[in-house]
């Protein structure tokens, strides 16, 4: 055994790296040639979409990735050119961003934080991503957002709809088209005011987290406001599968409206639970009892099946509006994939064109310049009617509208129908309202 | 050297070389090349690889030595993570208080759930412990925090905001995690030629650690401490009835992986800011359990090789989509290319958990020992191949094994 000499040679070699490694740091501060993180320098660019391609969400994120590839051919000019059609700003040619091919990388955030930023983080170091996109929970958002402002690339949320998105937690590089619990609440409380009265005892069953939180603060205040008295509001745990021991307790509590502030997989069981229990064919207080689901979406309404039937709810958008925007995105989409698009993946969709567009208007990639143009822009066409990107939180307005469980469907696609499309001046509200107050957008990042 | 023998002193260099070259070793593609998309050299996923690793280390000094198997330390992960966000939140954004103390935290934590949970052994030991998570994971979801008291900003995670007091903040230190002003996000790219080597800043504070902590854990491996854990994990009835009490020696390792894992969090927290409480869950209890015995339970090295592969395919293969391989397969007859991305797409992308999964089933069967064992067993044949060609003038046949 000749160990020794190789020890020798090894304890030279590795004092010799440690050395470099030690020395290495301070050559890190010098700052590199580029504008701003991955400028991109060659005849294409990359933008990152980070969905939840597993785990409870797992269903709307791989929608969400079907629009986004849509909307990658559309800016390329492939396809039938969708909603660049009816977009009313025509800076897009249909051939890339600023002549540029659009290229993109996808990667799962398992609805975990964690993963999340793990999966946006090696888009932007490994793979150049300029932009992000996706997503569908607001932690996941959140978190996201927080790591594309340090980063310094544009985040355009997908599905989140928790007000701390555009809250407490914005930020200058973070962008959202989606509408929030804030206007769930705005636009659902008159059309429950015509529907059920002005006299009803509302019981809140929530799904105890950040977004459960702070649905329930919207629905509460906004229902209260028509004269609705809230009986209790109930936290359940985000893993619950059964909520038949929340259930019971609705019955004799004097309530005439059950809440249910959840979403997905728990929204689908509580309901079912709470149709087991004959909730809808109880009489209290003289009147009929009603559920109302304030935050609805077509991938939950499939799951639950007959249940949904009559039940109230709101949403971003959906497929049967009758507008140019969404007759042309559902044409395209369903000729690709054979199906209507989902409201989160509109969002998705409407988001990569908003990028797109603010980077041709502004001329560069440079964050900065994107968050400019993006910025109090008002546009139409896009499948939401007249939309402004409000500057002071970075949220867009439009109009919100209420859905409630088709009674009839035609089709495995026809779950829901249109009650009623609230106009945006009743969902807008101050920058500054107690319920999104606290937060700082602070300056936006160029990176490097 | 070190107090280390010969064999030792060379596994710590191998270790040293390839954490210090790993910017090299892990980007072997030229960028923009089809097999780029199989580099794991940028920051994120290499400081990954040496957090987890610390984490494994740990985890083997009490799987491995006690054989007590806890399926909670992903609580002293995340207890870790959350006491160094508070300290960026409330002193300064220099991540040397938020390690030490983190690693404090962990500890402490791991002594109290270390003393209720070694009153049992074998499968009792594995529940209580993975109650103990489970119960800090919903306490950090939920119950902490309310919005009257917030300690853990629940699902969206604890983060630093602009309002928070970072009393030590100097008024041009970097606004985000640093060491004495060199900020952790820092990174030098070198282009030589076709191929490009992130050097990031983070990593080589991550890589150090990792050696320190390596070599503590040789040290604890060789010691008469060491030795007492092993007995324990061979026989601890008979160790019982020598009068010996075996239990402030698992109480320690137990604490000692604890803080481990502790100081693992603390280091995720100052390479990226924010914690989760996702960190805590028994899923991610479960991860560690499969990096070391992916990687070898009880040998030195395998819980961080085991580390490394778990992580390299959570990484690199969740993110091929269709796109990827229609690209690689692109000179393939139509039919011929859509049939072969059929066939691998389940194991892609998405799948990325089927293919991690079959690899460790082929790893358990085939290599109980780990991905060591298959090392050892490589060199072991071409050590005899070595020795045979001595031989082989004379015309004999070698052994098959």
């Amino acid at each position: 055994m000749t160990n020794k000499s190789v020890t020798r040679r090894g304890v030279l070699k590795s004092g010799a790296v440690a050395g470099t490694g030690l020395a290495l740091p301070t050559i890190f501060t010098a700052s590199s040639a580029a504008a701003f993180t991955n400028e991109p320098t060659g005849s294409s660019v990359t933008l990152g979409f980070n969905v939840p391609q597993t785990g409870p969400y797992a269903e709307e994120g791989n929608d969400e990735l079907l629009a986004q590839q849509l909307a990658v051919e559309h800016l390329n000019g492939e396809g039938d050119g969708g909603c660049l059609n009816t977009f009313s700003s025509k800076a897009l040619q249909g051939n890339g961003i600023l002549g540029k091919k659009v290229e993109f990388v996808t990667g799962d955030t398992q609805t975990k934080s964690d993963a999340a930023r793990a999966s946006a983080k090696s888009m932007i170091e490994k793979d150049g991503a300029i932009m992000i996109n996706g997503g569908s929970s607001s932690g996941v958002a959140v978190a996201v957002q927080g790591l594309c402002q340090e980063a310094g690339v544009i985040f355009m949320a997908g599905l989140t709809h928790a007000n701390d998105t555009t809250g407490k937690d914005k930020k200058a590089n973070g962008f959202r088209h989606f509408f929030n619990a804030y206007m769930s609440g705005a636009a659902l409380a008159p059309v429950l005011a015509a529907e059920m009265g002005k006299e009803r005892r509302a019981y809140h069953l929530t799904a105890d987290y950040n977004w459960g939180w702070t649905q329930e603060e919207s629905i509460v205040a906004s229902t209260e406001a028509l004269g609705w008295e809230t009986v209790n509001t109930v936290k359940t745990p985000l893993a619950s599968t059964d909520f038949s021991s929340y259930i019971a307790p609705v019955l004799n509590s004097g309530a005439d409206v059950l809440v249910l502030n959840h979403y997905g997989g728990n929204m689908v069981n509580s309901l079912t639970n709470a149709i087991q229990f004959g909730l809808l064919d109880k009489v209290a207080n003289g009147k009929d009892f009603k559920i109302v689901v304030p935050l609805y979406s077509e991938l939950m309404a499939a799951g639950a099946g007959e249940n949904i039937k009559g039940v109230l709810g709101s949403m971003n958008w959906n497929w049967q509006l009758q507008d140019e925007g969404t007759k042309a995105f559902v044409k395209s989409f369903g000729e690709k994939y054979g199906k209507p698009p989902s409201n989160s993946a509109q969002t998705c969709y409407a988001q990569v064109l908003l990028y797109a567009d603010a980077v041709e208007r502004a001329g560069t990639f440079n964050p900065c310049g994107v968050v400019e143009a993006l910025e109090d822009f008002e546009f139409d066409g896009l499948g939401n009617g007249p939309t402004w990107y409000r500057g002071a939180d970075h949220q867009c307005f439009k109009d919100v509208l209420v859905v409630r469980g088709n009674q009839n469907p035609t089709n495995a696609y026809d779950t829901l129908e249109i009650v009623e499309i609230t106009p945006r001046a009743q969902v807008e509200y101050d920058p500054e309202h107690p319920m999104f107050a606290g937060g700082d957008l602070g300056k936006c990042n160029p990176g490097a | 050297m070190l107090g280390l023998n010969k064999k030792d002193t060379s596994l710590l260099i191998i270790v040293a070389i390839l954490t210090l070259l790993a910017p090299f070793i892990l980007n072997p593609f030229p960028e923009g090349s089809a097999m780029a998309q199989f580099n794991a050299g940028y920051p994120d996923l290499m400081q990954r690889f040496v957090i987890f690793g610390i984490f494994a280390i740990g985890f083997n000094i009490l799987f491995g030595l006690t054989g007590y198997l806890s399926f909670g330390h992903a609580a002293f992960l995340g207890v870790g993570s959350y006491s160094a966000v508070w300290m960026f939140k409330l002193l300064s954004y220099n991540v040397i208080p938020a390690i030490a103390l983190s690693v404090v935290v962990a500890g402490l934590f791991s002594l109290l759930i270390g003393f209720v949970s070694l009153r049992r052994s074998g499968i009792y030991f594995s529940i209580l412990t993975l109650a103990f998570a489970q119960m800090s994971f919903a306490l950090a979801y939920s119950v902490l925090s309310n919005p009257k008291f917030n300690l853990t900003n629940g699902e969206t995670g604890l983060q630093v905001y602009a309002d928070d007091p970072q009393i030590l903040q100097g008024a041009n230190a970097p606004d985000l995690p640093h060491l004495f002003g060199l900020p952790m996000r820092a990174t030098y790219t070198m282009d030589v030629g076709a191929w490009s080597f992130d050097f990031n800043a983070g990593y080589y504070l991550c890589a150090v650690i990792m050696m320190a902590v390596f070599y503590l854990a040789i040290r604890i491996f060789r010691s008469p401490f060491g030795m007492m854990l092993r007995a324990v994990k061979s026989n601890q009835q008979r160790m019982n009835y020598t009068g010996l009490n075996s239990k402030p020696y698992t109480l320690a390792a137990f604490v000692i992986s604890g803080m481990y894992a502790g100081l693992a969090g603390g280091l995720m927290a100052a390479m990226d800011p924010l914690a989760g409480a996702e960190r805590m869950q028994w899923t991610a209890s479960g991860e560690v359990v499969l990096m070391t015995i992916l990687g070898g339970t009880g040998t030195l090295i395998g819980p961080v090789l085991g580390a490394g592969f778990i992580k390299y395919f959570e990484n690199i293969f969740s993110k091929i989509n269709d796109n990827v391989l229609h690209s690689w397969f692109a000179f393939l007859p139509d039919g011929l290319e859509d049939a072969v991305v059929f066939l691998i797409h389940p194991f892609i992308g998405k799948g990325w958990h089927l293919t991690l999964g079959i690899l460790f089933m082929l790893v358990v069967i085939y290599l109980p020992g780990g991905l060591v064992e298959g090392g050892q067993r490589l060199l072991n044949r071409f050590k005899r191949r070595k020795t045979g060609t001595d031989d082989a003038p004379s015309g004999k046949t070698e052994p098959a094994e």
